[in-house]
């Protein structure tokens, strides 16, 4: 019988089963950042063992620095003695730290593909949950806890059960208005939050080929908001035009030697899935969340389900729990609704492309004026193309700031967050209860229906705003 | 980490689904470069007014003198969201030993398992039962023996965990002293990938 992509990927980093238990898996690249590191390295030091390939481990500064004036020290002290600490870690250790102030810094997610770290065939773990984004390149990738980042601190291994496998096939045209996130809100309304749970998921289908790679990470960074250990795209010549001539991308012969590899890595036709799904890709719409998590979406044009269509004791009881801290009503239509904050950033969508679709619908047009906005770059790389590009411009005549690269409001970790009871169309990736701020109420979209929004002050179809 | 054989003692009722990680432990507690101390933030603004300690919310759970024990018992997918294990350092820490659901998301189970925390899924039926339970009902969890049981009625589940797991939890081994233990088999595996 044939073997999936995840197969073969799983297979080859195996280094032992252990009986009746889980896998010794040996992972290539080990992504950390300040949040939750420390324990770990404090961890390994307790226990009088060095980190066992310092070299393969990757640093950076994402979720707890400041989105303004970066090159001042850290006002909150708290913060500031996480990130420092980081900054200790990585020199005692020997590992590479793309710091605050480093032209490679950025959300670990974003500058992993944009420095061509991230491979196809490779296996990466980051102690983040959203590490799911790099499957996008054809490999596996998964987030972990601060007890398996010390793990790979003292083997470059994890000890994981293998997960079942999912295909979801997306084919035929997207409709305009609808990008990458929509895909993914789509999927995860129709799947629900935990509805891929002990999963590792693969998309394929012609919707999904015809994708750039940063849609394709768009959809993958979120496969672990249905509970998946992670998404995977088999790579093709989008995967590697995109990898050729970053700084860590192989070169010269090395790069055919790789090349030849990764052409190997697609499932093959007699592969066998335990679950699989299939989605018409003109079906879907332009999306919006209304509830605590992610699973709870609907078409921007939709109404939220009714009290009635819900059975389930349990589950009624949770919606109306979501539903009044969300401020709504049963039933009722988002279209219209008026919005406080725009949140464009995240490593689900703050990469060049997403910029370049705000500016597309901003260009020549005003902020609403009760609109405040968030707009924070993925990386410092992002943050210059963004100035090489003269998107910076169209930004500032729309009366929108632009940010230095951060996490931001994506988790309310640092000083970027969303007021208590105010709404907030985000580009991130979680609802949940108080996630950009106490009180907060999150709706997530895509880059264009919140460029849409940034300009309108309302929740609104960006297909009536597109020629 | 500390090891767990078997456990009886009441139970703390969270009838919530999809309780993810950010409810458990606020991202804005994650600035801390130890693992200590988090039990006091524990599913922090469920349990408090504007975070006001002085102001506990009634409605929760924890707030309610009648609930005590070791034992957490929440409604379907637990744990969701965030890999931060600091929540698992939180539910530890504020002195649970075992959490009961009906599912619980992936990445919280593997670091629940790794403080010492056992993770006991149930059935959904099962769990109603456990819910259907009076503030004084026990609950016994018999890791040898892979068994829940509602001590009222005998009521009476299996529940799986797998062999290398339950020995780590067990004994209190650790999966880090394993991997330390086979350094060199994994240099070896890397001379086989090339």
């Amino acid at each position: 019988m044939g073997k999936t992509i995840f197969d073969k990927i799983w297979d080859k980093h195996v280094v032992k089963i252990i009986e009746d238990g889980p896998s010794v898996l040996y992972i290539d690249k080990h992504l950390i950042h300040e949040v939750t590191s420390p324990q770990a390295f404090s961890g390994i030091e307790k226990r009088g063992a060095q980190l066992f390939r310092p070299k393969q481990i990757v640093a950076t500064a994402d979720h707890n620095v400041p989105t303004m004036n970066q090159h001042l020290p850290i006002a909150d002290q708290l913060s500031k003695f996480q990130v420092d600490t980081l900054i200790d870690n990585c020199k005692k250790h020997g590992v590479e730290l793309y710091g605050l102030g480093h032209e490679h810094q950025g959300i670990v997610h974003v500058i992993g593909p944009e420095l061509g770290i991230t491979q196809p065939g490779m296996t990466i773990v980051c102690g983040d949950s959203h590490t799911s984004t790099h499957g996008a390149f054809g490999s596996i990738a998964f987030g972990i806890g601060t007890s398996e980042v010390e793990m790979v601190f003292a083997s470059q291994c994890v000890m994981q059960s293998k997960p079942k496998v999912m295909r979801i096939n997306i084919d035929g045209a997207i409709q305009n208005g609808v990008v990458s996130k929509d895909i993914i809100l789509f999927i995860i309304a129709q799947i629900s939050a935990s509805g891929a749970t002990g999963y590792f998921v693969e998309y394929a289908g012609s919707a999904i080929r015809a994708l750039s790679m940063e849609a394709r990470m768009t959809i993958c960074n979120m496969s672990i908001e249905m509970g998946a250990r992670g998404g995977i795209i088999a790579p093709d010549e989008t995967t590697y035009a995109y990898i050729k001539g970053r700084p860590f991308a192989p070169k010269d012969a090395d790069w055919e030697i790789k090349l030849a590899e990764w052409k190997k890595l697609f499932t093959d036709a007699d592969a066998k899935f335990d679950v699989e799904i299939n989605i018409n890709a003109a079906d879907i719409q332009p999306m919006v969340t209304y509830g605590t998590n992610p699973g709870m979406g609907l078409s921007v044009t939709g109404k939220l389900p009714t009290l009635e269509s819900i059975t389930d004791a349990t589950e009624k009881q949770n919606f109306e729990k979501a539903l009044k801290y969300m401020g709504l009503t049963p039933g009722q239509s988002l279209l219209g609704m008026p919005v406080q904050n725009v949140f464009i950033g995240s490593c689900t969508n703050s990469r060049i492309e997403d910029f370049r679709l705000v500016a597309s619908i901003i260009k020549g047009k005003q902020k609403d004026p009760n609109v405040k906005t968030l707009i924070v770059p993925g990386s410092q790389a992002v943050a210059k193309q963004i100035i090489a590009e003269g998107l910076d411009k169209i930004f500032a005549a729309a009366g929108v700031e632009i940010r230095q690269a951060g996490c931001s409001a994506c988790l309310g970790m640092n000083e970027d967050k969303i007021p208590a009871g105010e709404y907030c169309i985000s580009t991130s990736n979680r609802n949940f209860e108080g996630r950009q701020g106490a009180g907060a109420r999150t709706m997530l979209v895509s880059p264009l229906t919140a460029a849409a929004a940034l300009l309108t002050g309302k929740i609104t179809d960006i297909r009536t705003m597109l020629n | 980490m500390q090891s767990l054989q078997k456990i009886t003692s009441r139970f703390i009722p969270l009838r919530i689904e999809n309780v993810d990680t950010d409810q458990i432990i606020p991202a804005r507690f994650l600035k801390a470069t130890t693992k200590l101390g988090f039990g006091k933030n524990l599913f922090r603004d469920w349990r408090y007014e504007n975070d006001d300690e002085t102001k506990p919310k009634a409605d929760f759970v924890l707030n309610q003198k009648q609930y005590k024990g070791d034992i957490l018992v929440a409604a379907k997918n637990f744990g969701c969201g965030s890999s931060r294990e600091h929540a698992a350092w939180s539910i530890q820490d504020y002195g649970f030993k075992v959490v009961v659901s009906s599912f619980f998301a992936d990445i919280f189970k593997n670091n629940a398992l790794n403080n010492g925390v056992l993770p006991v899924t149930v059935t959904d039926a099962f769990l109603q039962q456990i819910f259907a339970e009076g503030a004084d009902a026990t609950l016994t969890v018999d890791l040898e023996k892979q068994t829940i049981t509602i001590d009222n009625t005998g009521a009476s589940e299996t529940f799986d965990i797998n062999a290398y797991k339950k020995t780590c939890m067990l004994n209190g081994y650790d999966d880090i002293d394993y991997l330390l233990s086979m350094k060199e088999e994994i240099a070896a595996f890397e001379k086989t990938m090339g």
